[in-house]
């Protein structure tokens, strides 16, 4: 698989939040991107699998070249990007209504990829590799809103693994949670990566530094720099990426 | 405006005990005035209530008697009778209007919501609201001339289409209102599975909102069924028993209406006793809301 970024601008509006990003996102390891408040790492991600433009005047030029097919190319439905470039949010988000079950299922069964028992299967499946299951197996039926913050976190990264996507795409996906329930999820990420590509935005360096292999530096929507996380955070090439790292400001 | 800061002395314990100064006097006379007046005029608003329901309890609770529910009006002058088919003709009213009414008001308020961000929406919303102003008589009339004249006959479907009209402005308003209040995480969930943004409506903002698009629906429910002017000139009332929605229907307000016209004490009571059961209906379907609403609500937010 490769996954590469060309020349990628975005705008909210008149506002344009990424300036020229171009960069190679390698497969089946973790990049982390940092940077501070407005620097455009959240946009960055979300321009990954078109949910930018899910945002009411949101725009975005340049490419996202995925295995050769550009995501952004007039033929490329959004939806089919989306199926194969799944996505966790910063506020946990399943529906709270529905039950622990439909909550994982509803993505295989908006797209039609499975019924019956194969759906079952695909539920144990994806709680099982979010490492959910043995916490939730007794309760499928109940509620998700009665999950902990923590468990609710996991059950989304759950609902995003059940469509089977080759990429996860991870928004600050801890910074609602307290630390246990983050190093949870950070140990999630560490298990995933020999399967998915996963891109994670955080405000929190030290996380960077734990989960990541390779480190994204953004800032007032440019990307300053780009390497390995030791590297990022031993020796940065640039004076800002140090200044952010070392915690001068940011 | 420029003010100085002048550095002020630490407060010596005595500041905080209680001394009536002109000033402080003052603000607790206005205070406790507020307080006094506002309590006066929400009782007021009760006591309206609680001496209507009273009055007419006490007017025509002898009168609801289990034959008043079961049987047809007595011939006029006559004891006896009853209202049975008035509630039958209301609830088949009721039932009609749901059926025009529900779907054009949800669907309305699902479009102005979710797709509404064109011109066109606005002038909807417009028509819409302006929709809420209009006196009820006039939807009978409209419907006079658009139904009843060209079939030459009042009838039930008349009443129900006229009612159908007037509880579209509140549902689609209310279905609009709860809709914009989803969260927008919730939409992003369903989006970011690949799901469509009709199939995100459907299958996630729809349910989402469910109580709130219920309780529209009720308060919309609950208003045409006291409306007795659009349907003088569509359902027309009836003392006879439901037997096609092509011909003229009884409804419960009509009943009234024509009782309490009428010169015999029996009927002015009886007017009073089928008021009773239309408060009764009223109000106990918007409690029937409260608590079916209230409860998944309890679901959703217990622990």
């Amino acid at each position: 698989m490769s996954f590469a970024v060309r020349h990628l601008n975005a705008w909210y509006g008149a506002v344009q939040s990424l300036h020229d990003i171009s960069l190679d996102i390698q497969p089946r390891r973790v990049t982390a991107a940092i940077g501070p408040s407005g620097s455009g790492k959240s946009t960055f991600v979300r321009c990954l699998n078109r949910m930018h433009e899910a945002t009411p005047g949101a725009r975005v030029s340049g490419a996202v070249i995925v295995d050769d097919i550009n995501i952004y190319d007039v033929n490329v439905h959004p939806m089919a990007v989306r199926r194969h470039i799944g996505m966790v949010f910063q506020q946990p988000n399943p529906l709270p209504t529905r039950s622990i079950h439909d909550n994982v299922a509803i993505g295989a069964r908006l797209n039609g990829l499975a019924r019956g028992r194969a759906l079952s299967e695909l539920v144990e499946r994806s709680l099982t590799r979010a490492a959910l299951w043995d916490e939730v197996k007794d309760r499928l039926e109940r509620p998700a809103g009665q999950l902990s913050g923590g468990q609710q976190q996991r059950l989304c990264i759950a609902r995003a693994l059940a469509v089977q996507p080759t990429v996860l795409l991870m928004d600050e996906p801890c910074s609602a949670l307290d630390p246990i329930a983050t190093l949870q999820v950070e140990q999630l990420i560490e298990d995933l990566k020999a399967n998915y590509t996963i891109v994670i935005v955080t405000h929190n360096m030290q996380q960077a530094a734990r989960v990541s292999d390779r480190t994204l530096f953004f800032l007032h929507g440019r990307l300053i720099e780009e390497n390995e996380t030791a590297r990022i955070f031993s020796h940065p090439s640039e004076k800002a990426t140090e200044d952010y790292v070392t915690g001068r400001f940011g | 405006m420029h003010v100085e800061y002048q550095e002020q002395p630490p407060r010596s314990s005595t500041a905080f005990q209680t001394r009536t100064t002109a000033h402080t006097l003052r603000r607790q006379i206005t205070n406790g005035a507020a307080v006094v007046l506002t309590g006066v005029f929400a009782l007021v608003g009760a006591l309206f209530l609680i001496y209507l329901i009273g009055y007419v309890f006490q007017q025509g609770s002898h009168f609801l008697t289990l034959p008043f529910l079961t049987e047809a009006p007595a011939a006029l002058g006559e004891a006896g009778g009853g209202v049975q088919p008035a509630i039958v003709g209301s609830l088949v009213l009721i039932v009609l209007a749901s059926l025009f009414g529900i779907p054009l008001g949800v669907f309305t308020g699902i479009y102005l919501a979710e797709f509404g961000r064109a011109s066109l929406a606005s002038v909807v919303r417009f028509m819409v609201d302006t929709l809420t102003g209009i006196p009820t008589i006039i939807f009978g009339l409209f419907i006079w001339v658009l139904v009843v004249v060209p079939s030459h006959s009042f009838s039930g479907l008349a009443g129900g289409l006229a009612l159908s009209i007037i509880m579209i402005p509140t549902v689609a308003r209310t279905t609009e209102e709860v809709l914009r209040l989803v969260p927008r995480e919730l939409r992003e969930a369903s989006i970011a599975l690949g799901a469509t943004e009709s199939r995100t409506i459907w299958s996630v903002v729809l349910p989402s909102a469910r109580n709130g698009i219920v309780t529209g629906i009720m308060l919309a429910l609950a208003r045409i069924a006291g409306e007795t002017a659009p349907l003088l000139l569509t359902a027309f009332g009836s003392a006879f028993g439901f037997t096609s929605i092509f011909r003229p229907l009884a409804a419960l307000p009509l009943q009234i209406f024509d009782y309490t016209l009428s010169p015999y004490d029996t009927q002015i009571h009886q007017a009073y006793a089928g008021s009773l059961i239309l408060i009764a209906l009223v109000i106990l379907s918007s409690l029937a809301v409260r608590w079916v609403t209230g409860g998944f609500q309890l679901r959703r937010t217990g622990r």
